[in-house]
């Protein structure tokens, strides 16, 4: 039986097949099969974590917590220079200018990805907006939220600044940002479940040298990432707990 | 300090639960809290700070040297009442998760109000100490939360 390997689901299209090399590339180096599983939603990946169909997830930071306490994940390393920041955007036209100015009943553009809804949905809170008092929108991803800004069928969005900032300049000169998160500590994190304890050091070795290598820095770039840091057992727990403070 | 807010210095004795006590200085002059920021740091099992993030330095108006070690009563403002962090502390102890608003007192008199909330950090079973996240809060909750404590001191 192949190892399975997956991706939070909020991976950037255009970066679908730098997980396909990057797999490749593992199994090259580990000499081992792995299998890739991509999902398009959060519901029906968390279903096979709990099902133990995982054994090593590029995982949303908001799913860590559910992966290393109940689950016996470990974090291994993190992508470097990059964190999950949220931005919060209404359209040009829009006579709001912060997010205090948002009026309850207003609609919200999001997308599943959790730890982008969770940040947004804080940063409502200065405006006493919160789910019950507010009409969300879930929408498959930022190009749609943007897309329902500029038709006007949502009053604000939320966006993966990440995602935000790929967004044409076209469209971005079509909204207006109210406020961008400046977190700096909450980031996704690759994970090993138990089934992977045996290979967790060769494979954080071959993780820690994949920018040095001009094949390892080829397949990075076609992820969308420079590099990979190491991740103590208590970054991960710190982490963990900040986000635990934001869920409630 | 520019000359008005020496204008609103006033001196306030603060009682600690410890029976310590200091005179602060208070300036009642609210600054705000920072957009898109959250406001971390961490204790140990006595309360005494471990960790703080940027923007709690920047917020406090201490520098991280003086913030590393001290009590997390520094912050304390004379306007909250005690009872409130008996509730903070009876809740965390417990191993629960405390959310609550705070008036928080820098170290220049000027204060800010946050959104917080405390969790007990466990590793393998063991109590190592408390993180705090704050958050921005709206102005009813300040006024809700005003008014309130008001009533408590
Ligand atoms: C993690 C953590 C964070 C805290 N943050 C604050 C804070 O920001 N402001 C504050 O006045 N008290 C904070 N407290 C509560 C203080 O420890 C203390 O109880 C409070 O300032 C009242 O002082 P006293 O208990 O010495 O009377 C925090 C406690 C913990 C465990």
């Amino acid at each position: 039986m192949p190892l399975n390997l997956t991706v939070s689901p909020d991976f950037a299209p255009d970066h679908i097949s730098g997980w396909f090399y990057f797999n490749t590339y593992l199994q090259r180096k580990l000499g081992i099969p792995i299998h890739l599983e991509l999902y398009d939603s959060f519901a029906k990946q968390r279903e096979d974590i709990r099902n133990g169909k995982v054994d090593l997830i590029y995982a949303n930071p908001y799913d860590a917590s559910m992966l290393v306490r109940e689950m016996g994940f470990k974090a291994l390393t993190r992508p470097m220079q990059k964190t999950d920041e949220t931005v919060i955007a209404v359209s040009a036209q829009s006579s709001v200018n912060s997010v205090e100015e948002l009026q309850p009943g207003a609609i919200l553009a999001t997308t599943d990805d959790p730890d982008v809804h969770t940040m947004g949905m804080i940063m409502l809170e200065p405006a006493d907006l919160d789910e019950s008092n507010i009409q969300l929108k879930t929408l498959k991803n930022y190009v749609l939220v943007a897309k329902s800004l500029l038709k006007g069928e949502a009053d604000v969005g939320f966006f993966l600044k990440q995602g935000y900032d790929e967004l044409s300049t076209l469209i971005r000169s079509e909204m207006k940002v109210l406020v961008s998160s400046q977190i700096g500590v909450i980031h996704h994190v690759l994970l090993a479940g138990p089934a992977f304890a045996q290979y967790q050091e060769a494979l954080t070795s071959a993780l820690l040298t994949m920018s040095e290598d001009p094949k390892g820095r080829s397949v990075l770039q076609n992820m969308g990432l420079v590099g990979w840091e190491e991740m103590s057992e208590e970054d991960s727990e710190f982490m963990i707990d900040l986000i635990d403070t934001l869920i409630d | 300090m520019s000359e008005e807010k020496n204008d609103n210095l006033r001196e306030e004795l603060i009682r600690y639960y410890d029976g310590a006590e200091r005179v602060a200085k208070i300036v009642d002059e609210e600054v705000p809290y920072p957009d898109g920021k959250l406001i971390v740091s961490r204790t140990d099992v006595k309360g005494f700070i471990t960790h703080v993030n940027q923007a709690f330095v920047d917020m406090s108006g201490y520098t991280r040297e003086e913030l590393i070690g001290a009590n997390h009563n520094i912050l304390r403002h004379p306007d909250m009442p005690a009872i409130a962090f008996k509730g903070l502390w009876d809740t965390v102890e417990k191993g629960e998760k405390w959310q609550g608003f705070v008036k928080n007192l820098r170290k220049d008199g000027t204060y800010y109000w946050v959104k917080a909330t405390v969790i007990p950090n466990i590793r393998n079973g063991q109590l190592l100490g408390y993180t705090s996240v704050r958050r921005k809060p709206s102005r009813s909750k300040i006024r809700e939360s005003e008014a309130l404590y008001a009533t408590l001191m």
